[in-house]
């Protein structure tokens, strides 16, 4: 494998690029101007960047009403401070009335050393059970690059949790991100790993190291969490011989793996299912590293899961994952990606 | 009466809410009624030329409910009520959902929603609301939750002054919700923002759930309080409509307008003492109390 391409600040060009000739895109931001990467696109386009302080709630109400006027308003801060703390704001101001406001967030789940009041990791469960919201989470470069697009094209809110900084490409620039599509980045019978985020990169460094101990894996990336469900996610459960382990930079209450736990129920798949992340529990501050090896969300935790379903070890050590290089990796499954 | 009649005054209008809440209140043995007593000068000015309205272009009597808002739907808006949106016509905002009755009072008092509308109200499958939602008559946002229109509202007015129309936006808020934070938050931020295109008129009756403000939780000195978050405030008689006009024409370029109106929840209807503080909702205990409501309504003036 090639070496992973680590590109730094995704965001911040390509906002000021896809913005350019939208006028009616408008940033609002709450005093984490440059911690959200939208420093530069302030900038450049002052007369559409409204700064609102620490005061979250409010900020959600004006983008509410700039919405309602035709305005596209793009609001930025951390996660936790989309959700958490203003949550009614954000569902009668913007939910209800189905308003198009793209909430960007920032540091989702364990992506940040802030600490407990810092780490977003109940927002897909919070925002699953809002109607009308459309839930994303880029998982790679490519993807922050071009969640705009997809985004901006809902009818309605949309939640995005956006990487930050120094991010991998995982997925060729070619093969943007795309509402509602699933990404299969491998095929296979035994096994099926659905991952979403920071937790494909995880995935991916162990999974050619499942296939030399002779397993058939079938790993998904999901991109979209709401609305969820299709053909290529039923598909991917039905077809695991020993079960579904989904992994996610998130509590497993109410996330992705609540996710595919329904869609196994309501389908009637009767197949086993691991659910890892955050173990109904919260994070403290630490380096993103420390926290997905201690709270089990790395490659390790997935080797453990996916042996304990199998029923036998892999001889999969830290040794080896560490010496696996990340590089792109192209959808398995564009023909069927609806 | 139809909205190209003559306007009619704010005495009649506001006698005319009065009249309607009571009677509903009596027919209903319950209602929001010392909302109406505070809220009836008020209300009744900014319908009678104070707000800059087109004519109502919504249907008289409310169809039923058509769904809640999501992709794809078709969904009503109460602020049809007050014209169809242009950009030198003004919007208003209605914060206090629980008024909903009040409102609905005025819009039949100035021919922009037919009397028997009321007969939906409460009723299930409709749009005339108890508490009101943004499918209402009247309302353009839903606003239960109260402190959340200021937001809204000032958001709309920052739209409206960045496509440059000149029309304003009304808020009409009740005191209780001073004690909301995001109340404060919003006037930083109407203030910080320079919006100048948005008024706010408050209706502070010193009434709340719990009983009176000053015993629940103090917002005062309330106008004092919004000076200090940068923004125009003017204290009135709530009861007074000339002063409430020229409140709302003294403005400053740069700077939101609020208008402290100092009103009296028990106004029109003094048997409503009687109840005091328990005023935000009334629902008779007896019989015999609600006689006494029926001869008040026959003496309203």
């Amino acid at each position: 494998m090639t070496a992973t391409e680590i590109v730094s600040r995704p965001y911040v060009d390509a906002f000021i690029a896809w913005a350019k000739d939208r006028p009616d895109v408008v940033v609002l931001s709450a005093d984490l101007t440059n911690s959200c990467e939208v420093g530069q696109w302030r900038d450049t386009y002052p007369d559409r960047f409204f700064s609102f302080g620490m005061a979250e709630q409010n900020m959600l109400g004006f983008a509410a009403g700039l919405a309602r006027e035709g305005y596209r308003p793009f609001v930025h801060t951390f996660s936790v401070f989309l959700y958490r703390r203003p949550y009614d704001q954000l569902a009668m101001s913007i939910a209800y009335p189905n308003l198009p406001v793209r909430l960007m967030g920032f540091l989702p789940g364990i992506t940040t050393p802030g600490g407990v009041t810092h780490q977003a990791i109940e927002d897909i469960a919070v925002l699953r059970s809002m109607p009308n919201m459309t839930i994303l989470e880029t998982g790679d470069a490519t993807e922050v690059e071009t969640v705009l697009d997809a985004a901006d094209s809902v009818d309605g809110p949309v939640y995005v949790r956006v990487l930050r900084g120094e991010v991998p490409r995982l997925f060729p620039r070619d093969e943007p991100f795309r509402l509602g599509v699933h990404r299969v980045l491998s095929e296979g019978t035994d096994i099926t790993i659905i991952t979403a985020g920071i937790t494909t990169e995880e995935a991916l460094r162990v999974t050619p190291l499942m296939r030399d101990a002779g397993l058939s894996v079938h790993h998904v990336h999901v991109s979209t969490h709401k609305p969820f469900g299709d053909a290529v996610i039923d598909d991917a459960i039905r077809r695991a011989s020993h079960g579904v382990v989904t992994l996610e930079n998130h509590t497993v209450v109410g996330g992705l793996g609540s996710a595919i736990a329904e869609r196994i129920a309501d389908a009637g798949m009767g197949q086993r299912l691991v659910r890892l992340g955050l173990r109904d529990r919260y994070a403290h501050g630490a380096s993103k590293e420390y926290l997905m090896r201690s709270l089990g969300l790395d490659a390790m935790a997935l080797t453990a899961a996916v042996e304990d379903l199998v029923g036998r070890p892999l001889g999969i050590t830290a040794d080896r994952i560490g010496a696996v290089h990340v590089g792109a990796v192209h959808s398995a499954a564009k023909a069927e990606a609806l | 009466m139809t909205a190209n009649s003559i306007t009619p005054t704010v005495a009649d209008v506001a006698f005319g809410i009065r009249r309607r809440v009571l009677q509903h209140t009596i027919a209903n043995n319950g209602g929001y009624l010392s909302q109406a007593c505070s809220a009836a000068e008020l209300l009744a000015t900014l319908y009678t030329g104070l707000a800059n309205l087109g004519p109502s272009a919504a249907p008289p009597v409310p169809g039923p409910f058509t769904g809640t808002p999501g992709p794809g739907a078709k969904t009503m808006n109460g602020a049809a009520y007050n014209g169809a949106p242009a950009a030198d016509r003004d919007r208003i905002f209605f914060s206090p959902a629980h008024y909903a009755l009040v409102l609905y009072a005025a819009l039949i008092e100035v021919g922009r929603l037919e009397e028997s509308s009321l007969e939906q109200f409460n009723k299930d499958g409709g749009t005339v609301e108890m508490i009101g939602a943004e499918h209402s008559p009247g309302f353009e946002s839903t606003t239960g939750s109260l402190a959340q229109a200021l937001s809204t509202a000032g958001g709309v007015a920052l739209a409206r002054r960045l496509r440059g129309d000149t029309g304003r936006v009304w808020v009409f808020m009740s005191d209780g919700e001073m004690q909301e934070g995001q109340t404060w938050e919003a006037v930083a931020a109407l203030s910080h923002h320079r919006i100048d295109n948005l008024t706010a008129i408050i209706d502070v009756n010193g009434q709340q759930c719990d009983g009176t403000t000053p015993t629940v939780m103090t917002v005062e000195p309330a106008v004092e309080r919004l000076r200090a978050f940068g923004a125009v405030a003017h204290e009135i008689d709530g009861h007074d409509p000339d002063a409430l006009r020229a409140a709302c024409a003294a403005r400053q370029p740069g700077r939101p307008t609020f208008v402290v109106a100092r009103t009296d929840p028990a106004r029109g209807i003094p048997l409503l003492h009687e109840r005091a503080p328990g005023l935000h909702y009334v629902r008779f205990t007896s019989a015999d109390e609600r006689d006494r409501y029926a001869v008040a309504l026959k003496e309203l003036t």
